[in-house]
């Protein structure tokens, strides 16, 4: 009960909007015991009693009280005794749980599969090496044909050592939940493999110490053949079998529905997962919560609509029913306005819009006049007015100051004020006027939502947790329904096959395309 | 004057509904007020001829036919009248839509039947029923004039 009430407490502040967020906790530092109830609560029946001091409540409205308000009431009341405020709690513990936790699970299997890999291929080494130790004096002399294998076992060795570097030591993108399992079923099959073969060599090798050396570089080659054609299996079913599209997976923001649809292979559920939030970063516009609300005015309205219940008879003449109908149209009617409102009000708001974007074009382009490049052979117009150089900061520094005002109008009337913050703005100018961009260039990233990777730093990792009624290592199927849910938002995945295409061929001669004037023909009979 | 009147289907309220010469209802009996006209063929050296032109025909571009009210309309028209033969005696005149020939649809046929289904050797009178817009009128005066009377 402890746990669950302060949890949908954070909770319920957490999903609304920033700015809501803050009136709401102004309100909460004066906050009544009933309130805190209220908003808790399936259970407590108080009446909602607007900055009344903790004290009096508690004096006054003990009879009225939910049962549990001992336990609850202790936690809040060292939030708002703390005065903490929320934002900043909620702030805190985003932070913890977006860096991604250096848990010790993350690494054991790639460091498994490391040590795996370093003693697969040092063990040919070890076929040679061991018998020229041992007993040398009794081994069996081998010329070329030992050379030889020597050269090709070499050859071989570096191609593997390459195409491991170039494959498998990779840092690991993301953190899945469940194994991956092909890669632990090849770790096995390799553990299984290399094991196999020293025990072989350990038995018929090792033990009657086996003089025919030559013998012995053929099996080491024999090792290293095998353990190319494993990578070979490794990169077919890490790398290659899901490149082939096989599904369109539908990805859609539960919170503005923005949705996408990408096609993937044959993929498990936790991989497509993977995959689908790699490309989330870079084709979803920012989720931006200020974005959502519908205007109060319309909201309000609408829930201050009343129903009639006309209390006359049934079947009474045209009359009476003609009444109860008036009746029962007049709030009906009322209630119908609200979405005339929110249409007159989405284009007031775009009109606004418009007419900031306008303000903002016109003084970002006479504020890029002022400056422009100097070269160093051109000399100065006059020796009276000599012209100092600057470099991209200050020069960024001195256009920025006209046109500031413009700029933040516009942020906030695109509600984007949150995005970008004055030092953003002129590092992004800084960076426009060194590289040579138009004034349309240097707005580009003002006037259309970018994607999420735009805004975000990506020092830390993100924690996102995946939500789905099947084991998370099953393959994809026809109508499954997974999603990735983060704090106050979640991608919801719906996968559908891809058709099975029947092409067939028509050929067309090309000398068969002619062409006829329509007809028109009189004769005379 | 004119000749004798022949209504496929006599209801006066269709007659003041009638706009265009023939209404097409798709699946409904073309409606028309048509003329009987009888031509006979003049034997001119080894042929017989009626003396006039025909366009049109369903394998014909109808947008190109200077008489008709509907541009998609695919009959049969006079398009030429020699002066002084056969079919400007018996009373045909440019721009009507030749609806039967000796009891044959014209309305649906190719330009090449049209031609065929009139010059026929072996008949000498080709009976022909066409359509122009004037009948309507004429057919709408008569009927108004004895409610005036």
């Amino acid at each position: 009960m402890d746990n669950e009430s302060t949890y949908s407490g954070y909770s319920y502040k957490s999903s609304h909007s920033r700015t809501s967020r803050k009136h709401r906790d102004r309100r909460d530092r004066h906050r009544s015991k009933s309130r805190d109830s209220s908003i808790r609560g399936d259970k407590s029946v108080t009446i909602q009693v607007p900055r009344e001091p903790l004290l009096d409540t508690e004096s006054t409205r003990g009879d009225d009280r939910d049962d549990n308000w001992g336990e609850t009431t202790t936690v809040v009341t060292g939030t708002s005794v703390d005065s903490i405020s929320n934002e900043d709690l909620t702030r805190l513990s985003k932070d913890l749980e977006e860096s991604s936790p250096l848990e010790c699970r993350r690494f054991l299997v790639p460091a498994l599969g490391g040590v795996l890999g370093l003693f697969a291929l040092l063990t040919p080494l070890a076929f040679l090496a061991l018998p020229q130790l041992l007993w040398r004096d009794t081994l069996d002399p081998c010329g070329t044909p030992c050379e030889g294998l020597y050269i090709s076992l070499a050859f071989k060795l570096l191609i593997l050592l390459i195409s491991t570097w170039a494959l498998f030591l990779r840092p690991p993108r993301a953190a899945l939940p469940r194994f991956f399992v092909f890669r632990c079923l090849l770790l096995a099959l390799v553990f299984l493999f290399v094991a196999s073969y020293w025990l072989f060599y350990g038995v018929r090798v090792l033990e009657p110490r086996e003089t025919d050396y030559r013998g012995i570089v053929g099996y080491a080659a024999s090792l290293v053949d095998a353990l190319l054609f494993i990578q070979y299996l490794t990169l077919v079913l890490l790398e290659v079998r899901h490149l082939q599209p096989a599904f369109c997976l539908k990805v859609v923001r539960s919170t503005d529905g923005v949705s996408r649809f990408y096609n993937v292979g044959h993929l498990s559920i936790q991989r497509a997962a993977a995959w689908v939030l790699d490309q989330y970063y870079c084709d979803f516009p920012v989720y931006n919560p200020a974005l959502l609300n519908l205007p109060k005015s319309i909201l309000t309205k609408k829930m201050s609509a009343f129903k009639v219940y006309s209390l006359g008879e049934e079947n009474g003449t045209g009359n009476s029913t003609g009444q109860s109908r008036a009746v029962i149209t007049a709030p009906a009617r009322k209630r119908d306005n609200s979405h005339s409102e929110y249409y007159y009000e989405e284009a007031e708001v775009e009109r606004r819009v418009r007419k900031r974007k306008a303000r903002l074009v016109v003084a970002v382009e006479e504020a890029f006049t002022h400056i422009k490049r100097h070269r160093e052979d051109e000399q100065a117009s006059s020796p009276k007015h000599p012209r100092e150089a600057m470099d991209p900061r200050e020069a960024a520094q001195a256009i920025f100051a006209p046109m500031a005002r413009a700029m933040q109008k516009y942020l906030r009337a695109t509600r984007q004020q949150s995005y970008h913050t004055m030092e953003s703005i002129i590092d992004h100018l800084q960076f426009c006027i060194t590289h040579n961009m138009t004034p349309k260039a240097f707005l580009e990233r003002y006037i259309t939502p970018g994607p999420t990777l735009q805004y975000q730093d990506n020092s830390r990792g993100r924690q996102w947790t995946l939500v789905s009624e099947e084991p998370v290592t099953a393959a994809l199927r026809r109508g499954q329904v997974f999603s990735l849910r983060r704090l106050d938002f979640s991608l919801v995945v719906t996968v559908m096959p891809l058709p099975f295409l029947s092409l067939g061929e028509e050929f067309i001669e090309p000398k068969s395309h002619k062409f006829v004037m329509k007809l028109q023909s009189e004769t005379s009979v | 004057m004119f000749g004798e009147y022949l209504l496929y289907q006599v209801y006066s309220f269709f007659l003041a509904k009638i706009m265009s010469n023939s209404t097409f209802i798709p699946g409904q009996p073309v409606t028309a007020v048509v003329q009987r006209i009888e031509i006979c063929k003049l034997r001119h050296g080894d042929n017989l001829i009626l003396g006039f032109s025909i366009g049109g025909g369903i394998d014909q571009d109808p947008g190109q036919n200077p008489f008709s009210k509907d541009k998609t309309d695919k009959g049969i028209y006079v398009t030429r009248i020699t002066p002084g033969g056969p079919a400007e005696v018996a009373g045909l005149m440019m721009g009507d839509k030749i609806m039967q020939v000796n009891g044959w649809d014209m309305t649906v046929v190719t330009h090449d039947k049209a031609r065929k289904r009139l010059t026929k050797k072996n008949e000498d009178v080709v009976r022909l029923l066409v359509t122009r817009k004037s009948l309507e009128e004429a057919v709408k005066h008569s009927m108004r004039a004895p409610n005036n009377q």
